[in-house]
């Protein structure tokens, strides 16, 4: 090998932010408090710089480097536009909160744009090892984005919380890779696929070490039973971290998934199909169930994510491109979603007030009833109420289960489903019909970009054909010849 | 029993032992210490593997560096270590038995026939004159080049958070400069204060009596 047959051109947008990252991190010596909105803007010139590279190095077929442990195919592509826009959108949000509450410093833009090179890694990744690298790197990211607020203790209680388990869950993953290794003798994924298929590897191990990847992947997801850090996390974090973490990750996390049991141990489907079936069950109803009784918001929603990565478990475990396809678009519709409802906190909070309880968002149609209406817009679209892009969503990944026959798991989905609408109602309801309380909402300025999030829910919700469409043009496209 | 499986079993019981001991040891320096022979055996592994480089590596960076640092924080934080272990015992017993059933279930599973481990066989023997750096260096900077390069950006989040998370900017260090020691004045440090004298005041007879008026 020289350095003649290594083609950089598919990982260029990886490349580029990582030049733009380092630059930044420089660059940002050199500035005083008052001019770091120049840091601001440079991060988001870049995740501007990075999209139109990826979409110029887009290409309709998987494309493998760096010998053949990165692959930029239409699913990686896809999935990485969609996560420079919840960066970016995320970044946009957070600089009010972050300026009042003194964390609108370099280390902040630089951590963030680390934590979308490690996503961009584990997207990209055709290679247990560059999977797990992009894990770690996204990880080590976000556990200093959550102790950001250094005298926060709840901050870093979180942070702490997170980290220990993060590392379990490290560790639990790589053991369950080391036994996949011993059992296929590689950790390329189509090696690894060839062999399990092909009968040449040992198939027992390879089961054991597929448990151990199983629990690790439900750590990282946040299914019941591995999702105990979740709601401490989403709480104990700045609420703009928070915005981050409900976001792109969640992307990443669904192609990391898709990557390692799909197009790694597809051989395996009977084994973890079951697996995948109790985490989703589970994760549905602890999830919905455990949210109706939080009044604070941001646990709410953390038990309203666990039970949206039960939805979209479903749509992974039916094995099919309609399936893979619905979970794709649950995915990035999710995200969608969850940037609203955070972006809406974060709105509301200001400097040394925290919104993020019930009683917060009492009688905020009175004080602002366009604020009102978008969490209203994301509300809706949780519980999965037509026409909002959450129904859609949920329909696409419920008819791929009945399709293959599992009607049942279906039922359970919908009657969830239904209980889940409770608690995103009650909110509505809070919000519209309450009295404020002491400390009226209060929120000042206009919203652009939340607004444009929040009409594209409704947008996305009408005419889904167009994102559905790519979606499964992007899976059909990633799978034909893997 | 061969000479190598004699040393690969002497050192596996040391590798177990201490591993157990980093974790029950009360005194967190002896708990460092332990980690450090847990290493030092675990290299003792890499030997008998036949990766020479490996195991130097290993002693190099976790024990001479890694864990001397470490060390060096147990040593100076002020952590009351007594309060952190509050609850060891009491979640002892549930703990203890989930991690024994697990262990019971993974030993059930590596050594049954199914799983026919002994299909493998020892590894080759490597030739005297087989260079293990060469080998590893070679596979690193071709076919694991793009591992490689995460592994330095790694680092780099690394150096990069550590930093946000501990540096504080407003917080006046406690560094000195000379320029100033020398350039001081008496002024600066000594203040001499004008006071009009007080009558001496009498303390009573016994000296229990402080809190009665002095006379």
């Amino acid at each position: 090998m020289s350095w003649a047959d290594l083609n950089l051109m598919p990982a260029m947008p990886e490349i580029a932010l990582l030049c733009a990252v380092s630059v930044i991190l420089v660059l940002d010596l050199f500035l005083d408090d008052a001019k770091r909105s120049i840091t601001y803007g440079l991060s988001l010139l870049t995740l501007a710089g990075c999209a139109a590279l990826t979409l110029s190095t887009l290409n309709p077929y998987p494309e493998l480097t760096f010998s053949g442990m990165f692959i930029a195919d239409p699913m990686a592509g896809v999935i990485k536009l969609a996560m420079y826009a919840a960066v970016a959108v995320t970044l946009i949000y957070s600089r009010q909160y972050a300026l009042d509450r003194g964390f609108f410093r370099g280390e902040f833009f630089t951590l963030t744009l680390f934590s979308l090179l490690g996503m961009m890694v584990m997207v990209s990744a055709h290679h247990l090892l560059t999977l797990y690298m992009g894990l770690e790197l996204l990880s080590l990211a976000l556990y200093a984005l959550v102790a950001l607020q250094r005298d926060s203790a709840r901050g870093t209680e979180a942070a702490m919380k997170y980290f220990v388990l993060g590392a379990l869950a490290s560790g639990m993953l790589l053991y369950g890779m080391s036994m996949l290794y011993g059992a296929t003798g590689s950790l390329d994924i189509a090696v690894i696929a060839k062999a399990l298929a092909g009968g040449t590897a040992n198939q027992t191990l390879a089961l054991f070490g597929l448990v151990f990847i199983v629990a690790g992947l439900a750590f990282k997801l946040g299914a019941v039973p591995f999702h105990m850090w979740v709601p401490d996390v989403y709480h104990g974090a700045p609420t703009a971290i928070t915005l981050l973490i409900g976001g792109a990750p969640k992307l990443a996390a669904f192609v990391f998934v898709v990557r390692i049991l799909m197009q790694g141990l597809e051989p395996l489907m009977m084994h973890w199909q079951g697996m995948l079936v109790i985490l989703a069950v589970l994760s549905m109803a602890l999830g919905n169930l455990t949210a109706i009784a939080q009044t604070n918001l941001k646990r709410m929603f953390a038990y309203s994510t666990i039970s949206h990565m039960g939805f979209l478990l479903l749509g992974i475990l039916v094995g099919t491109p309609e399936g893979l396809s619905a979970a794709m678009f649950y995915a990035i519709i999710y995200v969608l979603m969850s940037l609203v409802g955070f972006g809406i906190l974060v709105a509301l909070s200001r400097a040394g007030y925290e919104c993020e309880t019930l009683d917060d968002i009492k009688g905020l149609n009175k004080h602002n009833s366009w604020l009102a209406f978008m969490m209203l817009l994301a509300m809706f679209s949780m519980a999965g109420i037509p026409p909002l892009a959450g129904f859609y969503a949920k329909f696409a990944i419920l008819k791929a289960v009945v399709d293959v026959g599992l009607v049942w798991l279906a039922i359970i989905a919908v009657v969830f489903s239904l209980i889940g609408a409770f608690y995103y109602l009650r909110v509505v309801k809070t919000m519209y019909f309450d009295d404020a309380g002491e400390v009226p909402p209060q929120a000042n300025g206009t919203y652009w970009v939340l607004s444009a999030n929040a009409l594209a829910l409704l947008a996305l919700g009408v005419f889904p054909d167009k994102l559905l469409a790519i979606c499964i043009e992007a899976m059909k496209q990633s799978f034909q010849t893997l | 029993m061969s000479f190598q499986a004699f040393v690969f079993y002497a050192l596996s019981v040391i590798l177990l032992f201490s591993g157990v001991r980093v974790i029950t040891a009360k005194n967190p320096v002896h708990a460092a210490l332990f980690l450090v022979l847990a290493f030092f055996t675990a290299s003792g592994h890499w030997l008998l593997l036949q990766s020479e480089f490996l195991a130097i590596a290993l002693v190099l960076v976790y024990v001479g560096a890694v864990m001397v640092l470490f060390l060096f924080v147990v040593m100076m934080i002020d952590i009351d270590f007594d309060k952190l272990r509050e609850g060891f015992w009491k979640h002892l017993p549930v703990a203890g038995t989930v991690a024994v059933i697990m262990m019971a279930e993974m030993a059930l599973i590596l050594t049954s026939p199914e799983v026919n481990l002994s299909q493998y066989g020892a590894g080759a023997d490597v030739a005297a004159d087989y260079s293990n750096v060469k080998d590893l260096g070679r596979q690193i900077y071709t076919v694991y080049l793009y591992p490689f390069e995460l592994a330095a950006v790694l680092l780099l989040v690394a150096i990069v958070a550590a930093i946000a998370l501990t540096m504080r900017k407003n917080k006046p260090t406690k560094w000195v400069d000379p320029a100033e020691q020398v350039k001081v004045r008496r002024d600066d440090r000594l203040r001499v204060l004008k006071m009009a004298a007080e009558p001496r005041v009498e303390v009573g007879v016994s000296s229990s009596a402080d809190d009665k008026p002095a006379v």
